[in-house]
Formats: structure tokens, sequence, C-alpha cells
């Protein structure tokens, strides 16, 4: 069971300059180890990342095997509106999960 | 001097030896990038465009105790206005299996161009972030790591 943890500020300003952090809890198994027995181990990694703000995308990744286990990424944007942030990771094996946050712009 | 020149020769031998050794093995199987797949890897995203060194700021530990979570910063010098903000901010490295690391879209709303995460390293080795500004020129940082502790290399049991 995937489970995302975002932080987003309850409130801003409009205008303010605010920090977005994601974590989201995945193995991210490179497809580059080996088992003791010499089987390589199949890659499950997230490739793909979005965050869009009352339906606007304003963030996008894409993630490599080099990135680690459980992603944490932060990045910023500019407080507009009040509404809602939604959040998408997507990845290897069908992976998809989602997140939403609440924003109060005042 | 003359059996330095010697030494030299042997050595430079020897290496060219091992490195021609070295090229069916990658093939099969590439253990580590090498600089060729870097400057590919960093050829894919910013073209024919010249990159040039400056804007960039690269934070990342400059020694490692684990490469398998390597904090990292990439922030770069931008007004962040209509006509000069941030487009992408690309990293890579030099020794991993793969040379990319990640993309990171960002654009005008941003407001601030800077992003972190947390990398696998699986080697000591360059790290290289690059960003594509507004009109689409290219500015890059690098820093040199040293990973005490590899990523990648140990065996599930």
């Amino acid at each position: 069971m995937p489970s995302a943890l975002v932080n987003v500020p309850r409130t801003a300003r409009r205008g303010d300059i605010i920090e977005i952090k994601t974590l989201m809890s995945h193995i991210m198994e490179t497809g580059y180890r080996h088992t003791s027995a010499g089987e390589a181990v199949p890659r499950d990694i997230i490739t793909s990342f979005a965050c869009r703000y009352n339906g606007t995308e304003i963030f996008r990744a894409d993630f490599f095997p080099a990135i680690a286990a459980n992603p944490y990424v932060s990045f910023f944007t500019v407080a507009r509106d009040s509404g809602k942030f939604e959040f998408e990771w997507i990845g290897d094996n069908g992976f998809s999960a989602t997140a939403t946050a609440a924003i109060t712009v005042g | 001097m003359r059996a330095m020149q010697t030494r030299r020769t042997f050595l430079e031998l020897a290496g060219g030896a091992a490195l021609a050794g070295a090229v069916p093995i990658v093939t099969i199987r590439p253990l580590e990038a090498t600089p060729a797949m870097l400057s590919s890897a960093i050829r894919n995203v910013v073209g024919e465009a010249p990159v040039r060194t400056g804007k960039v700021k690269l934070e990342i530990p400059p020694l490692v105790e684990n490469g398998n979570t390597v904090p990292m910063t990439v922030s770069v010098t931008s007004p962040m206005t209509d006509n000069d903000y941030v487009k992408s901010i690309h990293v890579f490295n030099e020794k991993n299996p793969q040379p990319n690391i990640g993309n990171f879209y960002i654009g005008l709303s941003a407001g601030r161009a800077q992003v972190s995460t947390r990398i696998r390293l699986a080697d000591s080795q360059k790290v290289v972030a690059i960003a594509r500004l507004s009109d689409d020129t290219f500015w890059s940082a690098s820093v040199d790591v040293v990973v005490t502790l590899a990523a990648c290399t140990e065996e599930l049991i």
C-alpha cells in the first residue's frame, strides 16, 4: 500500500513563494542488483511525478534508478489562489498513487 | 629520466590494454557509466547548444558515508520573471550504471528555481546539474563527491 506524505503551508499571503515537500514510500529497485543466486532483480521504480495547482501543472519530474528509495522531492511555487494541490506518482508495474493538499491564500 | 619514460610508456600501454579489455564487459552489462555515456546523456538534453558554467548551485556533501541516500539541492540564480526564468533542471552522474539521475521541470510559476531530492551514488564520482533557461541557454555546475559506502553493490540475501 503506497503511502504519501506531502507538506504544503495551510495558509499563505498572495504572491508568497512557498515550499512544497513530498515523500512517497517506494522501494525504487534499480534493476542493477542481483540475488546471491546470481539472478537479476527486475527494475521497479517510480518514473514520473507531477504536481498540479488548481488544475495547472506547476512541477513535473522524471526519476531514474539513481533516485533514492522512498523518493523525496521539494520544490517551490507562488501562492496565487486558494485551492487544491494534486500530486501524482507513476511507476513500473502499473504503480500509481495520488495525494492532495489544500491551501488558503489570503 | 630514460627509465621514467619507459615506465610511463609501459603504464600507458597497460592502461590502454585494460581499457580495451574492459570494453566487451561494458557492452554486455554496463556496470558503470563512462564519461562518454555522461556526455551523450547531456547531449540528449541540450542538443548542440553550448553549456556554460555558472548560475547553477549544486549542494551535495563532498564526503558521503552512505551512497544509498545522498541529499542534494540544486538552485539556479534567476529573477523568475516573464522573460527570464528557469524551464528545467537536469542532474547527471559519471559512474552509476546509468548517467541520468533526474529531470525536474519547474517553469515560471515556481517563483524560485530550486529543487531538493535524495540520490544514489554507486562510487566516488562527479555529479553534474544543468539548468535550461527561458532563452534556451544551458548553465551547469558540477561537484566531485567521495563515497565511502557505495549504493547498488550489496547482494540480496
